[in-house]
């Protein structure tokens, strides 16, 4: 073999699939040398700060900023009632969650606060420590309301209704009934029921929220530099809350320190800074600090769930379930705050195959900070119920657990598969991934050892977590409720007369390796080196139409498309080449960044000279020859409404029975994420995943006293995950591809932290279990096991 | 009144004269009128990490630190031990094992690793995470970077095989 390119012509067309291919824009982070928004200065930039109320629920009586007016620094101070003028206010519904409904959001307060936190008055200065400095002097006279913290009694009538435009506290509701739950339940031979509650938590990205919006005048044009995941989405929404023509508007978006669903939502701050920038006719930055990103950056989970299960010929057979869960004072605009709750109904049971299934969802309103959307949505919960439920029924029918989710699983000869939910399954991997992950951990090893350790006062417990993931989302998503949010995404490629590649793609990247996947995909396509391609990602100038980084959709959606554009630019190619060399296409192709004749690989012109032919000495090109070398495509999934994805996940720990501290010995996933394109990648998506999902477990969460006040809005009092108590996490895979795609690939972004809080919990009540001990929610905090050990 | 105050110090080398207001922290001294933006600003309240700097030698939180307390001190940066080579191995380490993924706290969790290799050059993983344990990371789960900084070690200490 005398080849020794990269791209060697034996592993052609798919070289670089399934390989770890470094990230190459990860060089200059390691630097200190990226793009982040708030390393943005532009001339003339005014910063913004925002005063937010105190309160949970209070009326606004007046507003004094006589004072704070005459504070060095100060441009202007704007409060709701104007700035309401300037920025129309949006409702967080969309048609297809039938009843959902919300009250008009407006940018600052109007008459009424009604969160801890929500904007009241912006104050623009030279500084942001003016502004800051500017905003302590402001007056505001508020006359405090009951507020409604506690979702159990949002709905009573003796509760105080938060919007009374619309009558009652009740944001969406929905009902499930399949099958015959009641009949299932009677002739079960074991049930179990729980009372399940899940934590309030939040994001914490450590890129706080930032967001530069500059309107130019004169050009009619408004640019906003911001970290964000769907910069498309936010220019729609610019345009239509501030009335400027939404073909002038372009939101940029390059480096982005974190999102998981955090910054994917309209956010008042940052549209009173949008608007402020317009009104002052010049570039405002605003950067939430770590405090104000507390009590405004989206909380996610706080569900309440009620549920029980039915065990029938060691099977599971029925669940009924009424999930509960508390969304703040408005449903996020334009996603909604139904969708978790939805989404708990959708997947609850999902990896078993039995067709009974009662479910109630109800969202309410409350005085707390806004709830939404956030890796996993709904999912944590879902599986954090079944696998509870699954663990209950097995002690309820006297099984080890693990066989009673072996005879439960859906088998892998089933699919395509439609669940009691009425959810459809193309094709799914749970018994396999089930035997493997057993075998990896050598659970029956660990029970043994756990046996043994209890003989001398260790208790160690294994959790078990079997899930399925929503990847690949389709317009039903949302584009079928009326959000402008794309399903499609496109990646545009051209070839340079460098003989260089150029992918654009409407995709973002976050950290996940949106760019390597795509710089893979299209090299491989094209058949050049990696080192040849570039790839553009966040600005809605230079990049296709597209939804973004939300759902585990980047590598599947925008991947197909550079598939697509990446096939379609090498037939380009080859029609020129074959023009130019008076062969046929067929009898050509492309290798190593040169087009080769076919058959003995021998080279009959490089890419660059081909480009160089094209666009420098087109006079040598044959007659009716019109090389197009550029290409787009587009792709949405439209055969099934999501891929859906399977994996199992195992946890091993240890609960010190006397302080309640939990230590994490070890930790497995199995993972089906259908084709893995670069295998380092999807690991490390993993491996972050299941660390959010060990925080949820055992850390994070937004405590509310009973006025609606956070208590913990610090990072010093809002616990997150460390390195040093983070396991190592062993990690393998199954591959079952979707046919809707020539690529196969499935998404895995939200996996580990779907799965990971069921896997934790389950193991803290596998190991206190014998002492008599049982938790019912998380994070599940010392104080928590201690008190379910009885020891306070 | 102007209440800023003039210092001196050095940043990656460099000789820097200038005033500073009194409130003004390290970090925002280094972003704001250094234009060094390289060290992050997460917290402001001592807890993530993402601002560490090296100062005197020892590596501190920019947020806590008064730019007005670095008056003739030597500072360096992100972009100083870059560019002179000093962490090449710990980046190259940090690339092969994508122990990054959005990059915001990468540049202190490079400087504290490369504080900890000083200190310790041949850690143990336990004693690895316990060192970063200042450092708050919220995509990769810490393992990668525990990789990462295990790797460097041995190509360091030439112990790696």
């Amino acid at each position: 073999m005398t080849d020794k390119s990269p791209l060697s012509i034996h592993d052609l067309p798919n070289s670089y699939i399934g390989r770890s291919v470094p990230r190459p824009n990860t060089r200059r982070l390691a630097e200190g040398r990226g793009a982040f928004t708030d390393d943005i200065t532009l001339a003339r930039m005014a910063h913004v700060a925002f005063l937010r109320s105190p309160y949970a629920h209070a009326g606004i009586r007046s507003i004094d900023i006589s004072r704070a007016e005459k504070s060095p620094g100060v441009i202007r101070i704007v409060a709701g009632e104007e700035m309401a003028r300037h920025c129309t206010p949006w409702v967080g519904v969309l048609t297809h969650l039938k009843g959902l409904k919300s009250a008009p959001q407006y940018a600052l307060a109007v008459g009424r606060v009604r969160w801890q936190g929500e904007p009241v008055v912006a104050v623009v200065a030279q500084t942001r420590a003016e502004a800051e400095d500017a905003a302590a002097l402001i007056e505001v006279a508020y006359e405090p309301l009951a507020p409604v913290v506690d979702m159990e009694t949002a709905l009573d009538a003796s509760t105080p209704v938060l919007h009374p435009e619309l009558g009652d506290n009740l944001a969406f509701e929905r009902t499930v009934d399949a099958g015959d739950v009641d009949a299932a339940f009677a002739e079960a031979d074991a049930v179990a029921e729980e009372v399940l509650h899940f934590g309030r938590h939040t994001g914490v990205t450590l890129e706080p929220r930032t967001i530069l919006a500059d309107y130019n005048p004169g050009a009619g044009k408004l640019t906003v530099h911001m970290s964000t995941q769907a910069p498309h989405m936010m220019k729609n929404i610019f345009a239509t809350h501030t009335g400027i023509d939404e073909d002038d508007v372009r939101v940029v978006s390059k480096d982005v320190g974190g999102s998981f669903g955090i910054k994917i939502h309209t956010y008042p701050d940052d549209m009173a800074t949008v608007a402020l920038s317009v009104m002052l006719k010049r570039p405002v930055k605003f950067v939430a600090d770590r405090l104000e990103s507390f009590v405004s950056d989206i909380h996610a989970r706080d569900h309440r769930v009620k549920a029980k299960i039915a065990v029938r010929g060691g099977r599971i057979t029925a669940i009924e379930m009424d999930d509960l869960t508390g969304i703040g004072p408005y449903s996020v605009y334009p996603r909604t705050s139904a969708v978790e709750c939805n989404q708990v109904l959708n997947l609850v049971g999902g990896p078993y195959d039995f067709a009974n299934y009662r479910a109630v969802g109800r969202v309410v309103l409350q005085n707390k900070n806004i709830m939404c959307q956030y890796r996993a949505v709904g999912h944590p919960v879902a599986f954090g119920v079944t696998e509870a439920l699954v663990d209950s029924a097995a002690r309820a029918a006297n099984m080890d657990p693990a066989e009673l989710r072996r005879n439960s699983l859906v088998p892998d000869d089933a699919y395509p598969y439609t669940a009691a939910t009425g959810i459809r399954f193309e094709g799914l991997s749970h018994q396999k991934s089930f035997e493997k992950i057993l075998k990896l951990m050598d659970y029956q090893g660990l029970r043994a050892k756990q046996a043994t350790l209890r003989e001398s006062g260790v208790y160690r417990g294994i959790g078990l977590a079997a899930m399925i993931e929503v990847t690949n989302p389709s317009p039903m998503f949302y584009g079928v409720g009326g959000a402008h949010i794309s399903a499609r995404d496109g990646v545009t490629i051209r070839l340079d007369p460098t003989g260089g590649v150029t992918c654009a793609t409407g995709v973002t990247e976050q950290g996940q390796g949106t760019e390597a996947v795509i710089a893979q995909i299209a090299a491989s396509a094209i058949g050049v080196p990696i080192e040849k391609v570039r790839v553009v990602t966040g600005d809605t100038e230079t990049t296709p139409y597209g939804g973004g980084t939300w759902a585990s959709r980047g590598a599947g959606i925008a991947g197909e498309a550079a598939l697509q554009a990446g096939r379609a630019l090498r037939g380009n190619i080859l029609d020129v080449a074959a023009a130019m060399l008076q062969t046929e296409a067929d009898r050509l192709d492309i290798r190593n960044a040169a087009v080769v004749d076919a058959d003995s690989g021998s080279e009959r012109m490089t890419l660059a000279d081909l480009g160089k032919t094209v666009y420098f000495r087109g006079n040598e090109l044959p007659d009716g020859v019109s090389p197009e070398l550029v290409v787009t495509r587009h792709y949405s999934p439209r055969q099934f409404p999501f891929a859906f994805t399977n994996g199992v996940q195992a946890c091993w720990l240890e609960v010190d029975a006397d302080s309640g501290f939990v230590r994490l010995l070890d930790f497995w996933v199995v993972e089906d994420c259908g084709t893995v394109i670069n295998p380092q990648l999807v690991d490390e998506q993993i491996r972050g995943g299941v660390v959010q999902g060990i925080g949820a477990a055992l850390y994070e969460h937004c405590i509310y006293d009973d006025e609606g006040n956070m208590r913990n809005a610090t990072m010093a009092d809002y616990l997150v995950p460390m390195a040093v108590e983070m396991p190592d996490i062993t990690i393998e895979h199954v591959e079952t591809p979707t046919a809707e795609s020539v690529l196969g690939a499935k998404g895995v972004g939200e996996a580990g932290t779907a799965g990971a809080p069921a896997a934790v919990f389950n193991a803290i009540n596998d190991a206190i279990g014998v002492l008599g001990g049982k938790i019912t929610a998380i994070p599940a905090t010392p104080e928590l096991i201690l008190k379910a050990l009885g020891k306070v | 009144m102007d209440p800023s105050r003039e210092i001196s110090l050095t940043v990656n080398g460099e000789p820097v004269t200038t005033r500073v207001e009194p409130r003004k922290s390290l970090v925002d001294f280094l972003r704001e009128d250094v234009g060094l933006t390289g060290s992050h600003v997460g917290c402001e309240h001592g807890v993530c990490g993402a601002c560490t700097i090296r100062l005197n030698g020892a590596i501190v939180r920019g947020c806590l630190t008064l730019a007005v307390q670095a008056d003739g001190a030597e500072v360096w940066t992100i972009e100083g031990v870059s560019d002179s080579g000093e962490i090449a191995a710990l980046q190259k380490a940090f690339l092969e094992r994508n122990a990054l993924q959005c990059g915001y706290c990468t540049p202190a969790m490079l400087l504290t690793a490369a504080a900890l290799l000083k200190e310790n050059p041949t850690p143990t993983r336990p004693e690895i995470r316990e060192y970063l344990s200042g450092n708050y990371c919220r995509c990769t789960g810490y393992q990668a970077i525990v990789d990462a900084v295990e790797s460097a070690a041995s190509e360091m200490t030439g112990t790696g095989s």
